[in-house]
């Protein structure tokens, strides 16, 4: 099991000790490691339901948290998401589990590389997507802390140490007009590996929405060229690069999971090669691009 | 929220005309009128959630709130459109009362878990054309057995299912575990002896009121 989402359960297992407005909803995936407890709802498969049970307990003035696989916790609920939590104007903290194809062993079903473009369709939530267990830690306790609609999505990839600042961070600078990289989550690793020796700056984000419109653009100074480099499906923050960069000439290359089934099992690291996503598949992209 | 000058179940046909216009009013059109003047009138208390799964065709629904004093009267002008908060179907941001947002079939029943979790009493409206959207057995698959006692199904039934219910929606609710019974939708006494708050009991309630057919 990965660092963030064991971490995930002992942050559930304390919430619902320390926090009597937390209460934690799950459908079959998670409910032994979040363990028996008064306010721990598990609700059978019944994904619809569990999201329906959410924002009925929202709306009793709880926290509710729910958890699932990706395509369990967004895909299949997400008209209840838009509306037993949206329309309905209720907040919640949903926490996934799986990423892109983390479970790539379990074949398409259990990937969801297109959850943040369908959480982010919806208004109104904030998506976290942590890069480190020590970041979903911290954007855990804020969700927790806040009551609006939260997607936190985990994965077994992680970065080889965490980033503080949830907000946009610029972790390598280039010289003046060079082309900003920007890392979502846990492509920090590759994205690092992949511009060593190049001149370019390297921004980082954990917080995809709301997008940081104005980081970016203080970011790329009087550079014209970004790299997006997100670990689901390419391409899915490129309309908020562009409305970022609305008023000034710019080139975007999104890098990301295409839009297109590998249909192939095997292992999370395969899969991430096979889309280009690794340091050398991010290495060949940006050489073509900037070349 | 109510305020001081309620009106009458005979004033409803007057509200329904300011809302809809038409001043002939279909009953058969209105399969849930009776249902939601008694759970108004003589079933809800304080503290308690009433929330309308079925949200299709909520005149009957405004018009009870507006008799309530939940809605202005005036409200019912302009049913539908731009600067009304009453739609086509109701939105609890715009309307304070309305307690869910509904239209899309088959969510009420689960918020309604999630709500009888707390322990509070909450009533929940569908239709038995509703009940054919699978997510309603989840949650009733799951009241039946978490046994949230706290909670209640109203089924209005006017036989508009696709493919009917063989012997009985109400089978269905008692094979996972809810009480049940089937009633006249249209006997105010017998729907306000059906619906009143259960005593002390483990398991949820089902309760069919039965109407003229679709």
């Amino acid at each position: 099991m990965s660092g963030m989402r064991e971490r995930f359960y002992e942050l559930a297992r304390e919430a619902l000790d320390e926090d009597e407005r937390v209460a934690v909803v799950t459908a079959q995936i998670g409910t032994d490691s979040i363990g028996e407890h008064p306010r721990h709802f598990d609700v059978g498969i019944r994904e619809q339901l569990m999201i329906g049970v959410a924002a009925g307990l929202a709306l009793e003035g709880y926290r509710a948290v729910a958890h699932s696989y990706a395509p369990f916790l967004v895909e299949r609920p997400w008209e209840f998401l838009k509306l037993d939590l949206g329309h309905n104007d209720l907040g919640a903290v949903l926490v996934s589990t799986g990423a892109s194809y983390d479970a790539a062993r379990s074949g398409r079903t259990h990937q969801a590389p297109e959850d943040v473009a369908l959480v982010a369709a919806l208004p109104g939530w904030t998506i976290h997507v942590p890069g480190h267990a020590d970041e979903l830690e911290t954007l855990f306790r804020s969700a927790l802390a806040a009551g609006d609609r939260v997607y936190v999505r985990m994965s077994e990839e992680e970065n080889h140490a965490r980033v503080d600042g949830a907000g946009f961070t610029v972790l390598r600078h280039g010289s003046a007009g060079a082309p900003l990289v920007l890392a979502v989550g846990p492509t920090l690793a590759p994205v690092l590996a992949a511009t060593v020796g190049r001149d370019v700056s390297v921004a980082y984000l954990a917080t995809v929405r709301p997008f940081p419109h104005a980081g970016l653009r203080e970011a790329l100074a009087d550079g014209t060229d970004v790299v997006l480099v997100e670990p689901y499906l390419a391409g899915t923050s490129a309309a908020e690069v562009a409305l970022a960069l609305r008023d000034r000439p710019h080139r975007l290359l999104s890098l990301g999971v295409p839009n297109a089934e590998l249909r192939r099992y095997g292992g999370g690291a395969e899969h991430r090669a096979a889309h280009g996503l690794d340091a050398a598949g991010i290495a060949a992209s940006l050489q073509g691009f900037l070349a | 929220m109510a305020t001081a000058t309620e009106l009458e179940y005979d004033d409803l046909p007057a509200l329904l005309t300011r809302l809809t216009g038409d001043e002939k009013h279909d009953r058969s059109s209105l399969s849930t009128l009776d249902v939601l003047w008694v759970l108004y009138d003589r079933v809800l208390g304080d503290g308690d959630r009433f929330l309308l799964s079925k949200g299709h065709g909520p005149a009957a629904y405004y018009a009870v709130l507006a008799a309530k004093g939940i809605v202005p009267v005036e409200a019912l002008d302009g049913f539908g459109s731009y600067d009304s908060p009453l739609g086509y179907h109701p939105d609890r941001v715009l309307v304070p009362g309305v307690e869910l947002s509904s239209g899309s079939l088959g969510h009420g029943l689960g918020v309604a878990a999630g709500v009888a979790l707390t322990g509070r009493r909450v009533w929940c409206l569908v239709g038995d054309a509703e009940l054919e959207e699978g997510s309603n057995w989840e949650a009733v698959q799951y009241a039946g057995r978490a046994g949230l006692s706290s909670l209640t199904a109203i089924v209005v039934d006017n036989d508009s299912s696709s493919h009917g219910w063989p012997e009985g929606v109400e089978r269905r609710f008692m094979l996972e575990g809810w009480t049940a019974l089937r009633v006249d939708g249209r006997d105010h006494d017998a729907l306000e002896a059906a619906l009143r708050p259960a005593p002390d009991t483990t398991r949820p309630r089902c309760v069919v009121a039965e109407v003229e057919p679709r």
